[in-house]
């Protein structure tokens, strides 16, 4: 790691001193316990801020949505195999150039102590397509049962499934915590501000906040690439990432799709198959 | 305290329930449809309750959502035939993001039935006449749609309703 540390340095210095690019978005230790936030390194000096180890979660990715990050000019942006998967995404409703962008890839055995549950299922630990990669291709197969939490939730009964998520949404305070760190998350006025019609109501009660969780993970729907900062930062620990990991095994199943795998695919609800699509359940 | 208890105690006895449907028809073959069920004088139950939209692939799951908050005990989205919509698409996009909504919902422990979606053409009112009898029938098989309504004082206000 101190090795990845001093490569990402170097590399980052050498691409502001030859003014490739304007800014590095990347890693580094802050405050008391050096916890890994986002550092934006403008200057050659202010490299030495930057680091990496096996705490970066974050996903910077959702930085580049920020007019305040984008007017400083050519970003170049560190990302791990999942938030590569959100850079496609968001390269694929042109929200990015690619051209605009330059990524530096970090091979990636996992983040957490112990590894975080999406890490063990991760089947993207070397980032593709990069501009520069740091470390050592990383071969750890994924394992099986990605969505056995999923199954299990959909063993139970309709009224049981009723109870769990009325009293674990019942929670949520309307933060919107899981909003504002998503990638995806990006439109300008976001429907539970929209209030002509108020279309979700924002006190934080279960009928809005019902409302509101469902209609986020909907939003997601072949988008999510499941980075699951949304659960990580939810301050009620609220299993939301559980929701979008269902649309996910849908969207898997049912168009045999996986968000952001390149950069020129279609979202599922953007397009449609007459192959594959049927009239089940329609009367 | 004491006034609110005379008032409730003043009031008729409840009402007796019966189901709300909302329903989103497809301008272009639902709606038609069910002029074609009026025009044809179809009998079906009056607890449907139907707004227009401009194409089934129109219907936001924000719709769905605020009707049943609202407190619609069962709602349908019906538009055209695959195959036939004015737009040419939109019922291929509506019927992708329908279906994975009512997952959704499922998902979530909301009856799925509860949320019906079909396809109607400008030419079939008997069909029309005779769904609406069914999904009728199936709403007061399910009885009131409680999850949401106990979330709210919306039901007390709804004195008028059918």
């Amino acid at each position: 790691m101190q090795e990845l540390t001093a490569q990402l340095r170097e590399k980052a210095k050498e691409l502001l001193d030859a003014k490739t690019v304007d800014l590095v978005i990347g890693y580094g230790p802050t405050g008391d316990n050096g916890e890994m936030t986002a550092v934006f390194a403008r200057k050659p000096e202010d490299v030495e801020k930057l680091g990496l180890n096996g705490q970066c979660f974050r996903n910077l990715a959702v930085y580049l949505n920020k007019p305040e990050v984008r007017k400083q000019g050519k970003p170049a942006i560190v990302v791990k195999g999942c938030d590569r998967r959100a850079l496609n995404v968001l390269i694929r409703e042109r929200r990015l150039a690619r051209e605009d962008l330059h990524i530096i890839g970090v091979n990636c055995d996992g983040v957490g102590e112990p590894l975080m549950g999406k890490c063990k299922f991760c089947s993207v630990h070397n980032p593709e397509e990069c501009d520069d990669v740091l470390g050592d291709q990383i071969e750890m197969p994924a394992e099986d049962g990605q969505f056995d939490d999923v199954g299990e939730m959909e063993q139970l009964s309709g009224d049981e499934r009723w109870k769990f998520w009325s009293e674990k949404l019942g929670e949520c305070i309307r933060c919107y915590a899981c909003r504002q760190v998503c990638p995806m998350c990006y439109c300008k006025r976001c429907v539970v501000e929209k209030n002509i019609p108020q279309w979700v109501e924002t006190s934080p009660h279960l009928r809005g906040n019902l409302s509101w969780n469902v209609i986020r993970a909907f939003h997601l729907t072949g988008r999510c690439i499941g980075c699951g900062e949304c659960e990580r930062v939810c301050p009620m620990a609220i299993p939301i990432g559980l929701i979008n990991k269902k649309l996910t095994k849908l969207v898997k199943e049912e168009f045999q799709f996986a968000a952001g795998m390149t950069d020129d695919e279609k979202g599922p609800f953007s397009t449609f198959d007459l192959d594959i699509d049927t009239d089940k359940g329609i009367l | 305290m004491e006034s609110t208890q005379q008032v409730e105690s003043t009031s008729a006895a409840p009402e007796e329930w019966s189901p709300s449907i909302v329903a989103f028809l497809c301008n272009w073959c639902s709606y038609a449809g069910a002029d074609l069920a009026g025009m044809s004088r179809f009998k079906y139950p009056a607890n449907i309750r139907i707004v227009k939209v401009p194409c089934s692939g129109k219907v936001d799951p924000m719709f769905v959502l605020k009707a049943f908050e609202s407190g619609a005990d069962l709602v349908l989205v019906s538009g055209c035939h695959p195959g036939d919509c004015h737009y040419a698409t939109g019922n291929y996009h509506a019927r992708r993001k329908l279906p994975t909504f009512r997952t959704l919902l499922e998902f979530v422990g909301i009856d799925p039935r509860r949320f019906q979606i079909s396809w109607v053409s400008a030419a079939e009112g008997a069909k029309w006449a005779k769904m609406v009898a069914d999904i009728t029938e199936l709403a007061e098989e399910l009885g009131p749609f409680e999850y949401f309504d106990r979330l709210s004082d919306k039901r007390k206000n709804r004195q008028c309703r059918n």
